[in-house]
């Protein structure tokens, strides 16, 4: 019986870490026994994925500007007005997509480098600088499409960030395996990873004498988690594989865990978010995290931009719409603090893929667009009012 | 007899799954008197005063309490209960709300109001009554930002008095407060016994219990080792009441031997950066000699805390002097450039200024040192890990591992993980400022040590200390600072606290 008492004792020691991906897993058992299977198919799975791909990445730069007790109100319609600019670049001007995407991720940059500008030099609120930045982005957004109105993007290459899949491997004499065999081998060699660093880590902190899952718990977290990422793979390699907005989104979370994680700025930006006087004093500028945190921000903005303007192959008058409120809602339910100093980049692509789901699965059982705002807002509620209480108990 | 006594702490005992915070703990407290109440960190002060404000309700602990005659059970839930009985509380941590003025926050949440309307009049007479009853000197009408924090004690003493406390609870209440302050406070008490208040004192300064308390009571894990008149006791005897042992001395003796001048300041003049007008530095010149320790002196407010800052680079803005480290003039311009060339600062308020508190012991370690593990901006955890259970290590800081949030831990080992962080940086001068405010005596000595260490080592350590004692146990020299100014150096040996608060206060000149 120590098994299930230990299991208990570490579910409940880690309630907080493990409930949104319990919370992803039931929304997902829900829907998939509503829908009769349809919710986990193959083609739906790669339409939520492509659906939140531009939330996510939001959401992921959100996490820092909340981490560092800031907020960001600006970045959805910056990314509507930025998409409106990559299809100007593309349609009127006439400039090739590879020059594109870098200019338009350029601007992103310095956009939120002029909101950190306002916050870090001028003191003022993050509310306000930003709400300022969300009136004059979405003006800007009407200004440029004013005489156009939705501006259609007619080049394919910009076009499959949105809708495309990632081609697969021409390796002949493998035919024998049915799917996608890049997505297959991806998702291979991302298991193998994932469960080569768990034991290492293990093994570390066993060696410095830290406290360890026991033995069994480890290893059912281990079959667990790499099930789950089995599944995920085999259902995207039964359809067209991996889509390149996937990719763009594995690549993002990829590259900021690891910033967050394992290096010194990452250690900053918690430092900056959970005591920024101490940080000061601590020799760490406080202003140059903002700028590099709304730098980041601008960037995810842009990126944003180019994968919603993708997806829709055009740009409209209202796009970016709420964009900065899914994002913040799904850094939330991913479990970032508004105190500062706590939240974490996968936790917050967990919390746009729950939104996501909510949205997907509301949409295939033909839930009215009211009802679905009523809902989305009950699970926002719930995540944070589970976050409160989980933190009492745990202080 | 019985009369006597306000209240009456009977076998109060006490427990957490784990751990038994109180065990069969008795106090008699007399009405009228001033009883100080003594121990160190976790001996179960704060235990008790929760159990008295209602923290822990009747019924969570075994044991009686008889207040006034009459078994006292608060409802959990709230410290209402508690101060309408006539318990009443005064944090260390000051509670008032800043943007309110004196009389606003002495009757926060009670305004005196008639058809819903607050009867402004009304509340200042009364404040301004209560005021000039105990002899506070503090306007009714002031804004609180705009006072010092001796009389926002005063504004939190008034606030519990106007609730018509029988029992006052001073937490500390002179952690945050220089000497002069102290003296104003020790007054206000005087009066308040003169009142019939009766008032349970609670410091880490152990000379507090002496100049003020009629009696004291020991505690020492949980239990009450004893209550004695203040009359029949001395320092020496509630050390070892309170740690259980003999100590001998309270401040280790080191074995200095200060070498060449390393640092040196001259003339510093500087400003308030975010107020071009008010000078908070007006000519301060010392130097630093290689091993040595040079205690500051001064009241709140002499610009000690403004001077070291100014020196870290992190708040005034020089308008006038020098500043040389061996020889070489130099300039800092922030913490991480005065770090780089060997100037480290240990803050004065550890929670707001020296810890991220949510984050663990080895995180905030290696915080202000992260260049000396990456390579490439990636963190070599092993490396950060092995230098970080170092100084843990060196520093003897109690934890059950690393990775424990720092908020989980005592003063006393947080004051050293602060230090373990600068350490790391290898400083040739390392600045402290006040660094055993409110710790207790066990950890005071082993910091003490810890510096003798150093300056073994050739760290050469500028401590600012409020605690005069402090300073002349373990200087080798004396400074005394007095609006904004650096008065005089004293050689330890013609250093007395008669000679420094002379200098401190401005009477004497030289």
């Amino acid at each position: 019986m120590t098994f299930f008492h230990d299991l208990q004792k570490v579910l409940r020691q880690n309630i907080r870490e493990y409930g949104m991906y319990i919370a992803l897993f039931v929304i997902m058992a829900i829907f998939t026994v509503l829908t009769n299977g349809v919710f986990l198919s193959a083609r739906n799975m790669s339409n939520l994925i492509n659906q939140t791909g531009y939330i996510a990445v939001l959401a992921v730069g959100m996490t820092l500007v909340i981490v560092i007790r800031q907020i960001d109100l600006s970045v959805g319609f910056l990314a509507g007005f930025l998409g409106a600019i990559a299809a100007i670049a593309m349609v009127q001007w006439l400039w090739p997509v590879a020059v594109v995407i870098p200019f338009v991720l350029l601007l992103g940059v310095i956009a939120g480098l002029i909101s950190a500008f306002l916050i870090a030099y001028f003191g003022i609120p993050s509310f306000v600088a930003t709400l300022a930045g969300w009136l004059i982005y979405r003006g800007l957004l009407l200004q440029v499409t004013a005489g156009t109105g939705t501006i259609i993007i007619p080049d394919a290459i910009f076009n499959a960030i949105g809708n495309g899949y990632v081609p697969d491997l021409p390796i002949p004499g493998l035919d024998f395996i049915v799917g996608h065999k890049l997505t297959l081998l991806l998702g291979a060699i991302g298991i193998i990873a994932y469960i080569f660093g768990e034991i290492n880590g293990r093994r570390k902190k066993q060696a410095y004498g830290f406290e360890v899952l026991p033995p069994a718990i480890f290893v059912l977290k281990l079959v667990f988690i790499a099930a789950v990422l089995a599944l995920v793979t085999w259902v995207l390699a039964g359809y067209n594989g991996l889509s390149w907005t996937a990719l763009i989104v594995l690549v993002v979370v990829g590259i900021y865990s690891f910033i967050t994680t394992r290096t010194v700025l990452g250690r900053h930006i918690f430092a900056v978010g959970g005591n920024p006087e101490a940080a000061e004093l601590s020799g760490i500028s406080v202003k140059r995290i903002t700028y590099i945190v709304f730098g980041s921000m601008g960037l995810m903005s842009a990126l944003s931009a180019i994968l919603f303007t993708s997806r829709l192959q055009s740009a409209t008058t209202t796009a970016g719409t709420l964009f900065e409120l899914d994002a913040i809602a799904a850094a939330y339910v991913g479990g970032v603090s508004a105190a500062g100093g706590v939240g974490s980049v996968f936790g917050s692509l967990i919390g746009a893929l729950v939104m996501g789901s909510l949205v997907s699965g509301m949409n295939l059982m033909g839930v009215d667009i009211s009802m679905q705002y009523v809902a989305r807002g009950l699970v926002l509620a719930a995540a944070v009012i589970f976050d409160a209480t989980t933190r009492r108990r745990g202080g | 007899m019985s009369e006597d006594i306000i209240l009456d702490i009977q076998n109060v005992t006490k427990r957490f799954p784990g751990v038994t915070a109180l065990s069969d703990v008795s106090i008699q407290i007399k009405r009228g008197e001033i009883h100080g109440l003594c121990g160190e960190n976790g001996a179960g002060k704060s235990t008790l005063i929760k159990i008295l404000s209602g923290v822990y309700p009747y019924g969570t602990y075994e044991g009686k309490v008889i207040y006034d005659g009459s078994e006292l059970k608060l409802e959990g839930g709230s410290i209402r209960q508690a101060i309408t009985e006539g318990i009443a509380i005064v944090y260390q941590e000051l509670t008032l709300v800043p943007n309110m003025t004196v009389g606003e926050n002495v009757f926060l949440g009670k305004e005196p109001s008639e058809n819903g309307a607050i009867n402004w009049d009304k509340l200042y007479a009364e404040t301004r009554d209560i005021l000039r009853k105990y002899q506070l000197d503090v306007a009714p009408q002031a804004v609180v930002r705009h006072l010092g924090v001796g009389k926002m004690q005063m504004v939190e003493i008034a606030k519990a008095l106007s609730e018509n406390a029988k029992i006052l609870i001073l937490d500390e209440p002179t952690s945050a407060l220089a000497e002069a302050e102290i003296e104003k406070l020790m007054e206000i008490l005087e009066t308040l016994r003169s009142h019939g208040v009766t008032c349970i004192y609670i410091t880490h300064k152990l000379d507090e219990f002496f100049r003020i308390t009629d009696s004291v009571t020991v505690l020492r894990d949980g239990k009450t080792v004893t209550t004695q008149p203040t009359g029949n006791l001395t320092k020496e005897k509630l050390v070892s009441y309170m740690v259980g042992r003999e100590m001998k001395e309270r401040f280790p003796k080191g074995n200095r031997r200060p070498g060449e001048v390393i640092f040196e300041v001259n003339d510093l003049h500087a400003i308030d950066p975010n107020d071009n007008s008010r000078h908070v530095l007006n000519g301060v010149s010392f130097d630093l000699r290689r091993g040595e320790i040079l205690g500051i002196a001064g009241l709140m407010g002499s610009g000690r805390t403004e001077l070291v800052t100014t020196i870290f680079g992190e708040y005034g803005k020089i308008t006038h002097g020098t500043i040389k480290l061996e020889g070489q003039e130099v300039e800092m311009t922030s913490a991480s450039d005065a770090m780089h060339k060997g100037v480290s600062l240990v803050p004065e308020d550890r929670k707001r200024q020296g810890l991220v508190l949510m984050q663990s012991i080895l995180k905030n370690i290696s915080l202000a040192n992260l260049d000396q593990f990456s390579k490439f901006f990636r963190i070599d955890a092993d490396a950060e890990l092995a230098a970080s259970l170092q100084q843990a290590k060196n520093l003897a800081i109690k934890a059950p591992n690393l990775l424990v949030a720092c908020d989980s831990l005592s003063g006393g080992n947080q004051q050293k993980v602060v230090i373990a962080k600068w350490l790391l940086s290898n400083p040739k001068v390392l600045i402290m400022d006040d660094p055993t405010r409110g710790i207790d005596v066990g950890a005071k000595y082993e910091i003490y040590k810890l510096m003798n260490e150093l300056t073994e080592k050739g760290v050469s350590i500028i401590m600012i200390s409020s605690e005069l004692e402090e300073v002349l146990g373990m200087s080798d020299r004396v400074m005394v600072m007095h609006e904004g100014a650096s008065t005089r150096i004293l050689d330890i040996r013609e250093a007395n606290q008669e000679r420094i608060m002379a200098l401190a206060t401005g009477i004497a000149e030289n």
